[in-house]
């Protein structure tokens, strides 16, 4: 067990984090995700619309749009362009449910208390739990307890009966692979949990296998590959930006940062998130340097997240490299103990996402 | 067989003053699963406490530093390309490397086999 975000979490469980990260990867893994934050955004008028043009204010996404039992990828911006967090919008009919990080909760609730509360009435859901079933065996595990999810696509959202209690499912992950996220309530989190567990294909996997299914799946962990200091631009984020909210789009700008990320988005920027693959065995990790050469004398960007990748069997990693030294295929050196070492920019993510479009 | 605090065992071979030297099975399985180990070359004079080898698991980087001041005689190279050997059999076939020790006599300062278990109970 390790402290994280004011929450003992388990690293592993008995599986150990090789096998269970191959487990996700093969079969099912189940996630207890509690940690993070849920929370209901409801409009004030009865319109959900109106809660989404509010968040729109706090985030360069299109979720006016957004179409009733969907969802979607955001994150926070701030004045400088920056990332204040990342976080999961869908949309439930009459009102906006999100899940932030755990690090941020709080710091997010203020924000959008300071910004949202004309418009919408905020409420942190305490007394549900969430978890996540992640995997290509997910959707038959799932669909035992309940048929219906069987019909859901990638980011589709509904509420589910699961063993007797209304659930909110989402089909997304943080993985790169089919699967659910369950938020459930408190009472009934601890049987629903075991009853999953109970089929041969579920086992629980700890935060050390989450850590590197989302690295293999080019996913970012905010704090370590986004934050205040990134763009969206810089962090290649940029897909999750709808038109609508980029120049010349019916509701472009109006976000913090608008003018800066906008000023990226049409003349590029310095720097840029890319995927990193060492050519030796040596992982190299969060805060390693990178250099363009073997010789050059100053660093040219930095590892923020890199590890072993258990299903692409070679070290993974990605970071920030100047943009001159972005583009796939370009060799750069890493410095390991002293010693330069090579590595190539690649696209992301290392392991196909295997979603239900 | 003698330890370290540090969670290595060394023991004695058939050659005077030289010693092989691994990392216990009580680290291997704290370790988690090795995916990465880089060995000290051959000639290298160390002094206890330097940082000789690495080994990385899944989880995380780790150093494995000299028990004792000596020379290294002698390194297990198959594992650089086996490294689960170490998690299979770490007192045995996942040995790191040999060490002619300066002062055979270092070697009576090391916990003994009672000593280590009462370490890591």
């Amino acid at each position: 067990m390790v402290p994280f975000a004011g929450y003992e979490m388990p690293v592993q469980y008995p599986l150990g984090v090789l096998k269970e990260h191959l487990q996700t990867r093969q079969s099912a893994g189940l996630f207890d995700v509690s940690h993070m934050g849920q929370v209901r955004l409801t409009p004030k008028s009865g319109n959900v619309q109106d809660a989404a043009l509010a968040l729109e204010t706090l985030v360069p996404m299109n979720l006016a749009d957004l179409a009733p039992n969907r969802q979607r990828y955001a994150f926070f911006t701030n004045d400088t362009g920056g990332i204040l967090d990342d976080l999961m919008v869908a949309n439930r009919g009459d009102h906006l449910f999100l899940v932030v990080n755990a690090a941020c909760k709080g710091a997010d609730f203020e924000h959008m208390k300071k910004h949202l509360s004309d418009r919408c009435t905020l409420e942190v859901i305490a007394d549900r739990a969430l978890i996540a079933l992640q995997g290509p065996k997910a959707e038959t595990v799932l669909a035992r307890l309940a048929p219906e999810v069987a019909e859901m696509r990638f980011m589709d959202v509904a509420t589910v009966t699961l063993n007797g209690s209304d659930c909110w499912v989402s089909r997304s992950g943080y993985t790169g692979e089919d699967g659910y996220e369950i938020s459930v309530p408190e009472a009934d989190a601890v049987a629903l949990t075991r009853a999953l567990l109970a089929f041969e294909e579920v086992e629980p996997i700890g935060l050390g296998a989450r850590d590197s299914l989302r690295l293999e799946a080019g996913l970012c962990l905010y704090g370590h590959d986004i934050d205040t200091g990134t763009t969206p631009v810089e962090a290649n984020l940029v897909w999750a930006m709808q038109k609508a909210r980029r120049a010349g789009g019916e509701r472009a700008g109006g976000f913090p940062g608008a003018d800066i990320i906008l000023d990226q988005l049409a003349n590029g920027c310095a720097r840029k998130r890319v995927g990193i693959r060492p050519d030796g065995r040596a992982p190299m990790r969060d805060g390693t340097m990178l250099f363009a050469t073997e010789a050059a004398p100053e660093p040219m960007g930095h590892i923020t997240s890199g590890g072993f990748g258990p299903s692409v069997g070679h070290p993974v990693a990605m970071g920030y490299v100047d943009s001159a030294h972005a583009a796939p295929g370009t060799t750069i050196f890493a410095e390991l103990r002293g010693k330069r070492l090579p590595a190539t920019v690649v696209n992301l993510p290392f392991t196909p996402a295997n979603f239900k479009r | 067989m003698k330890f370290t605090e540090e969670h290595e065992w060394l023991d004695t071979t058939d050659e005077d003053g030289v010693v092989t030297i691994g990392i216990t099975e009580h680290a291997a399985e704290a370790l988690g699963e090795l995916v990465f180990l880089e060995l000290p070359e051959v000639g290298t004079k160390v002094v206890k406490g330097d940082e000789v080898a690495v080994i990385e698991s899944v989880k995380a980087a780790s150093e494995i530093l000299a028990p004792l001041d000596g020379e290294i005689v002698e390194v297990n190279e198959p594992l650089v390309d086996n490294v689960t050997l170490v998690n299979d059999d770490p007192t045995g076939k996942g040995w790191f490397f040999r060490i002619k020790l300066d002062n055979p006599s270092d070697m009576d300062d090391l916990l003994d086999e009672d000593a280590y278990k009462a370490l890591i109970e």
